[in-house]
């Protein structure tokens, strides 16, 4: 049977699992919005009000699905709005395919109305993509856009596709095969010499910690994860972005590592002897200056990316390989141990801790984002899926919200996209219906894509936003205040009455000053089947602490005061 | 880090698909890390859809491993190898435009060429064509000992490079086109889908 590539491209979506895309039409991409109107029930669009809430909310359905995440856009300016979502989703491995529209292929190259050079422009922030010129290449190469997107380390990849080639017609032949690439094969197993190495250091170790990223969720190794630690006694740090690969109350889990992790990781990280890293990347907010990082451990790094080994951090063992495949390799000749002082004295650093913490502060007549985040956390029984924005919030959330489930924490680590929270949040709910899901976002980022209340609101969305209003930037007004002497240039913000701005849209509202109103919001909040939004008015200059300065040394924390220490 | 060595090279060797944009990728990754490409040739294979890469970039030896791990990522690089440190057979080609125009200079063009791989491939009344082709030091060599008569015009193709041996770089890749025709072709004759 004949089609025209607008069809083949609905036929392929379908044939790939797709059932909900996000998406805002212009020319360019015209005849496949009209071929949507036969799909309507098989494959639901969902009109955004900017582009790039389109490709956070395709990021958001990923994360929270760990299926591919699928967004469309017109040329030109629709493209081009796309960018910020593919970089963000790019840095944090998310699985997306962006479909967009392109001038017909005889106008391409000659400057044509809304042409855009996209596979140009996105070449450095996708993990491939594609210009198609011929509509019998179509379904084969949205086929391999999938398989890119979800296999090996996952990513955003890109299909362009001309108007003339959304209307040419060809037979639909879907691939039935898998696919083959050549230059595309991903790692999978460990070489037995390597398990054997990463066994050696285990055994040997007297002060191992591991570390857990995102890798653990994307390859769904929380269980091995979880006996390695409890057969082994070695305690487990996490990444942001690995959050929830082990439930955070285990307790072996001694929190988050890095820029404002919990000191007790950072200083046992220092002090170990050996770090596993799995899955995760040495960002340099969880590494801190390396020439000093973990310099008494050896490392065991494994990853499914090989060039991430020895990028940072160099690896004794490096293993580049799927973790779930390689954890199980490894477990089954890997012999029990206890570390007992190790742990004891990491009990002593996480004390020092609790004193710190800000919730055992006596703080009348204010507001903290601390206790907003802590609150909601009870409130929800811990077990929300939370999409943050980025700044101050975002982090508070990391060290306020523990989370017991993989992807239930979602958040831009990588790129830090202000924006990213409210539509990424859309997208989760599309992808999980029936979680409950808090998007936690800023007063500075929730402006920035602010315009999806609409969408919200149109699709009857039941997300949950929290708005943190500081009235600051609050993480540019931190380091104002730590390193520019408190000149809050461009930090301060005159804002709208969120509230109303809620009425605007049609969706429901609160707006929070005390903490005992902080549980009557959230129970309306949880009431009403669709969006609604919550302003939580916190103090202005409030601080996240621990702190390592960008760049210093990871032990070199700068520490909320002692009760009485100030 | 050990300091990257301002004449140090490296030497890659890649296998890629022969498609539009691939050269493009494979550049957008040495100018994000700010990598000079010394030389880049590319040329077919007996191989129909496979075209093959040398890429001399400057960097420290330190950065081998990375700029071979950061180019396999690509989809379109089928393999990549660094071959500086294994033996291997280079070959560079410049062609040469020197002054020619009194018997002198004419005469020592002879005489230097008669002692390298070079030959004098068009001769006019002003100018001659020296056609030489060698690894790059000795083409480096070469081109100080006719500087001095006057070089008018020069261009190289940078150097291309062959491991020695039976390691063999090869792929029986088949492009996205010639699947997709196969595919073509069987549904035509029995109907069903490929
Ligand atoms: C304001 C701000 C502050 C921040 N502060 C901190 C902080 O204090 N602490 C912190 O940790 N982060 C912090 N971050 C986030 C940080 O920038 C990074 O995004 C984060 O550390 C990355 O975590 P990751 O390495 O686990 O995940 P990713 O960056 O997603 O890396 C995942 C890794 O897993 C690998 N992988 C994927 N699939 C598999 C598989 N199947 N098998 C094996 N490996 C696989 C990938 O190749 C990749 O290397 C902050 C971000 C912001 C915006
Ligand atoms: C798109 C974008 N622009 C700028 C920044 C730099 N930045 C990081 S945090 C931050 C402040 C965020 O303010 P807000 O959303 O109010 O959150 P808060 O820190 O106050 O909780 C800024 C401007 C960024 N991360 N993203
Ligand atoms: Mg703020």
């Amino acid at each position: 049977m004949k089609l025209k590539g607008s069809e083949i491209i609905m036929e392929s979506l379908l044939r790939e699992g797709v059932d909900v895309m996000f998406g805002y039409p212009g020319g360019a991409i015209l005849p496949t919005y009209d071929a949507m109107s036969q799909y309507e029930d098989r494959l639901h669009h969902v009109l955004v009000r900017h582009e790039q809430g389109a490709s956070h909310m395709a990021d958001g359905y990923a994360r929270a699905t760990g299926k591919v995440g699928v967004c469309i856009a017109t040329s030109g300016p629709g493209a081009t709005n796309l960018v910020t979502g593919l970089a963000t989703a790019m840095m944090d491995s998310s699985p997306i395919v962006a479909i967009t529209g392109q001038v017909p292929i005889p106008a391409i190259g000659s400057d044509a109305f809304q042409e855009t050079d996209v596979t140009g422009v996105t070449l450095p922030i996708t993990k491939h993509n594609y210009l198609v010129t011929d509509v019998r290449e179509l379904a084969y190469t949205i086929k391999e856009a999938f398989h890119i997107a979800r296999t090996g380390r996952p990513g955003p990849v890109l299909v362009d596709v001309p108007k003339d080639v959304q209307n040419a017609e060809a037979e639909f032949i879907w691939p039935e095969a898998a696919i083959e690439l050549p230059g595309y094969d991903p790692p999978s197993s460990a070489r037995d010499y390597e398990i054997d190495a990463a066994l050696r250091l285990i055994a040997e170790a007297e002060r191992p910690i591991i570390l857990a990223g995102h890798g653990i969720m994307m390859s769904g190794a929380m269980n091995e994860l979880r006996e390695l630690a409890e057969r082994t006694q070695i305690p487990v740090s996490l990444t942001l972005l690995g959050k929830g690969a082990m439930p955070e109350e285990h307790p072996l889990v001694i929190g988050m590592m890095g820029m404002h992790g919990e000191a007790s990781s950072n200083l046992a990280i220092q002090e170990a002897d050996l770090l596993i890293a799995l899955g995760m990347r040495f960002d340099d907010r969880v590494t801190g200056n390396l020439k000093t990082y973990a310099q008494n451990a050896k490392k065991i790094h494994i990853d499914i990316d090989r060039s991430e080994i020895n990028k940072n951090v160099r690896a004794d063992v490096g293993i580049a390989g799927d973790l779930k495949t390689v954890l199980t390799q490894l477990l089954p000749k890997l012999e029990g141990k206890s570390h007992q002082a190790w742990i004891g004295q990491i009990r002593d650093w996480l004390e020092d801790s609790s004193e710190r913490d800000i919730l055992n502060y006596e703080t009348p007549g204010i507001l903290l984002t601390a206790q907003v985040v802590n609150d909601i956390w009870k409130l929800t029984g811990g077990d929300a899926i939370t999409v943050t924005d980025v700044g101050q919030h975002q982090m508070l959330e990391a060290q306020y919200y523990p989370h017991q489930r993989p992807s239930t924490l979602l958040t831009s680590g990588g790129l830090g996209t202000m924006g990213f929270g409210f539509p990424a949040a859309i997208g989760a709910k599309f992808g999980q219906p029936d979680e409950d899901i808090w998007a936690i976002v800023g007063d500075g980022g929730f402006q920035m894509t602010l315009c999806e209340m609409a969408t919200a609101a149109q699709e009857n969305v039941n997300v949950n936003i929290a708005i943190i209003n500081n009235n600051f930037l609050g993480m540019v007004r931190q380091w104002q205040e730590l390193f520019f002497e408190k000149r809050y240039q461009a930090t301060p913000m005159v804002n709208p009455d969120f509230c109303k701005l809620a009425d605007a849209y049609g969706i429901p509202n609160r707006c929070v000053t005390q903490r005992d109103e902080i549980e009557d919001a959230v129970r309306f909040a949880q009431s009403i089947d669709g969006p609604t939004l919550i302003e939580f008015v916190v103090e202005k200059e409030e601080m996240v602490y621990p702190m390592v300065p960008a760049g210093a040394d990871l032990h070199d924390m700068k520490r909320r005061p002692k009760p009485g220490e100030a | 880090m050990a300091e990257a060595k301002i004449d140090s090279k490296v030497t890659v060797v890649a296998l890629v698909e022969n498609e539009p944009g691939v050269l493009n990728r494979i550049a957008s990754l040495f100018r994000r890390r700010a990598f000079n490409i010394d030389s880049l040739t590319v040329g077919r294979t007996h191989r129909p859809h496979i075209s093959r890469m040398t890429i001399r970039v400057e960097a420290g030896p330190e950065y081998a491993r990375k700029i071979a791990t950061n180019l396999q990522k690509l989809v379109n690089v089928i393999d990549v190898r660094i071959i500086d440190n294994e033996p291997h057979v280079e070959r560079d080609l410049a062609l040469i435009k020197v002054r020619n125009d009194d018997a002198d200079s004419r005469n020592t063009i002879t005489e230097i060429c008669d002692r390298y791989p070079a030959r004098i491939v068009d001769v006019g009344p002003k100018v001659a064509i020296i056609e030489m082709v060698g690894t790059e030091e000795i083409i480096e060599e070469f081109i100080e000992l006719v500087r001095p008569i006057g070089i008018v015009e020069m261009i190289r193709t940078g150097v291309v490079s062959m491991g020695r041996g039976t390691r063999i770089h090869d792929t029986n890749f088949i492009n996205r086109r010639a699947l997709v025709e196969a595919a073509e072709k069987a549904r035509s004759g029995n109907g069903r889908l490929v």
